[in-house]
């Protein structure tokens, strides 16, 4: 790949930055993902491995993206964290005990929303409340105010299909909060918002991430979305799912969005480029650069070339 | 013509003139229909009414004969130069006119029985509403539960579903004598009827409603911490009520279609007692109303609860103007 300017490497970081991923690496360990492994059988009866030997630590109030190309297996290994699917081999380790089955100790903020939509949004927040056996009237308490945080406190009694898709991820976002899960789990959340919202609801979260006591774990295809949010990206390769490596991102925080164009995002995002479209993986026979067209405008056409 | 192709946009919704007048025409053609029957002589109109016998000795007035015997029995009258008879073109006592069904929706409600021991046509009707009423409640009382239990969990639909999936073949009606021998001629075997007609229909199709649950909505209450029974009763129910509550009203409407067989069995009872001995008397204007009585009942009953539904379900995503 050409690039018209020279960019530092990715791996170069400035001394502050150094600092504190030396500090973030002394914090304690909030997840430990050890030799896990995910094999399915498709219904023909072969075995595909979606998760091979991945092996990961999340430190407390890190911010990690997950990124990779499609079949890597990243919404595998987030369902896999929340507990929703049981891997084949491995161990997850959260606080220094091993999970088993969902719970209320990992939040997970889907893509879909998956807010219930009989439930207004106060009733929505307050579900997870509930069900740990606060009383009524203590979950709403706690239920004000973390709407209040994601600053929908004027639609507490809005129904979700009257919000907007964003509104709605916040209420998710808040929903999972309220639990004061240990972590939280965010699977591709904004990747059925258009571009504004999603760069507004990127910065909800980071205020959000530095304000309260919360790790994040956090799936993206988007380059853009993993380099700006992230302290470290965890890069997977496909077919199988392995850790194709780990990223520390060398953007200094707190992260604003003039950093999209310094030269440390970008050299960034050069090496996640490299990393997710190799230049030499092309499938046999299919050439994935160019379809394989022949001029069909006629000679005689009013615009000759679009050149 | 640009108005004529908007008419027919595929899955576009009409103006809001152009609905309403639609909808009233949904009702209007086939009336315009059995009124131009009814009311243009030229139309169909297979008999003749007697006006006037004249020389045929049979004929008497006010009677109904074939079209092809009046005219045999005219060119008689004329070879033979005796006076001809005289009548009307009219259709067959089956098909009543408009008017005589209308009148008959009031004079049905207003003519006493014939014996004392008879109904009313609003007592028979009250008969066959309650029938409906319990046999419909006493399916859904088992029917609902059991249908959300097999879509919840694989063990159930497992136990319940193959046998019912068999039962639901065996048709109701068939039930009929059994019913008798075991319940009696009044009231409980007909509603044993409904019951079996509407059961097994009723925990197939919720089982399959409740399995169309988003599946994300029950890994979301997962991960907030619900259990097996907070699963089924927090997002399970209210998730799938509104269109269990469609399904409802669909399978009322299939409860009535067994109201006719069910009436049928034992002593005669309800609007069907009223409807095969109006027959018999040649009344059909009444059965006519009685018929569509029960059609407006239908409508009625479906239209109150699919209002009563918007006001249960406020959640549901309003349909656009």
């Amino acid at each position: 790949m050409e690039h018209l300017v020279d960019l530092p490497s990715y791996l170069d970081q400035d001394e502050d930055v150094k600092d504190r991923f030396a500090r973030i690496k002394q914090r304690p360990i909030a997840l430990e993902i050890k030799n896990l492994y995910k094999q399915f059988e498709t219904p023909t009866g072969a075995k595909v491995t979606a998760l091979k030997d991945i092996n990961f630590t999340v430190h407390k109030r890190e911010f990690v993206c997950v990124i990779g190309p499609s079949g890597c297996g990243k919404s595998t290994l987030i369902r896999i964290l929340a507990g929703l699917e049981t891997p084949t081999s491995g161990e997850i380790i959260l606080d220094g005990k091993p999970v088993q089955g969902p719970g209320p100790d990992r939040g997970m903020v889907f893509q879909g929303y998956t807010l219930f939509p009989w439930l207004t949004v106060k009733r929505n927040v307050m579900f997870g409340l509930e069900q740990s056996g606060h009383s009524k009237v203590l979950a709403e308490e706690d239920a004000r105010q973390w709407i209040d945080l994601v600053g929908l406190g004027k639609f507490e009694d809005s129904y979700p299909h009257e919000l907007s898709g964003g509104m709605k991820q916040r209420v998710a976002i808040a929903r999972a909060l309220a639990n004061q899960p240990r972590i939280l789990l965010m699977d591709e959340p904004y990747g059925a918002l258009d571009a504004q919202t999603r760069a507004k609801m990127q910065q909800y979260l980071m205020e959000i991430w530095q304000n309260i006591d919360i790790t994040i774990f956090f799936i993206t295809h988007d380059l853009d979305e993993a380099i700006y949010l992230a302290d470290r990206i965890l890069v997977l390769k496909a077919h199988p799912g392995e850790v194709n490596e780990i990223i520390e991102v060398p953007v200094p925080q707190p992260r604003s969005p003039e950093q999209l164009l310094s030269a440390e995002f970008l050299a960034t995002k050069k090496r996640l480029e490299e990393l997710i479209h190799p230049p030499s993986e092309e499938e046999e026979g299919v050439n994935s650069d160019h379809l394989n067209m022949v001029r069909m405008v006629g000679v005689d056409n009013e615009v000759e070339s679009v050149f | 013509m640009s108005s004529f192709k908007q008419l027919f946009a595929v899955r576009k919704e009409l103006r809001p003139r152009s609905r309403v007048m639609i909808t009233v025409m949904s009702f209007a053609l086939p009336l315009l229909l059995w009124c131009l029957v009814s009311y243009v002589p030229w139309l169909w109109h297979p008999k003749v009414e007697i006006t006037e016998p004249g020389a045929v000795s049979y004929f008497k007035e006010g009677m109904l004969v074939d079209r092809e015997l009046f005219d045999e029995e005219s060119l008689k009258a004329k070879e033979a130069s005796k006076t001809l008879p005289q009548g009307d073109p009219a259709n067959p006592i089956y098909l009543p006119a408009p008017h005589e069904v209308a009148e008959a929706f009031y004079t049905a409600f207003t003519t006493p029985p014939k014996r004392r021991t008879e109904k009313w046509l609003h007592e028979s009707l009250w008969d066959s509403i309650q029938v409906i009423f319990w046999g419909f409640f006493l399916s859904s009382l088992i029917g609902v539960p059991l249908g959300i239990l097999a879509g919840t969990y694989d063990f159930f639909s497992r136990l319940f579903e193959p046998f019912i999936e068999f039962f639901r073949y065996l048709p109701a009606p068939a039930f009929g004598a059994l019913a008798v021998a075991i319940l009696g001629i009044h009231h409980a075997p007909k509603i044993a009827i409904i019951f079996i007609g509407t059961f097994f229909q009723q925990v197939l199709v919720i089982s399959n409603t409740t399995r169309k649950l988003d599946p994300s909505l029950l890994e979301a209450a997962q991960t907030l911490g619900a259990k097996n029974k907070a699963l089924l009763f927090r997002v399970v129910v209210p998730g799938v009520l509104p269109d269990l509550y469609r399904d409802m009203r669909i399978l009322l409407g299939w409860a009535w279609t067994y109201l006719i067989v069910a009436e049928l069995i034992g002593t005669s009872s309800g609007i069907t007692w009223f409807i095969t001995q109006q027959a018999r008397y040649k009344n059909f204007d009444n059965v006519f109303a009685a018929i569509m009585i029960i059609g407006i009942i239908g409508l009625a009953t479906d239209l109150i609860l699919a209002q009563m539904g918007k006001r249960l379900f406020p959640w549901q995503r309003k349909a656009k103007a």
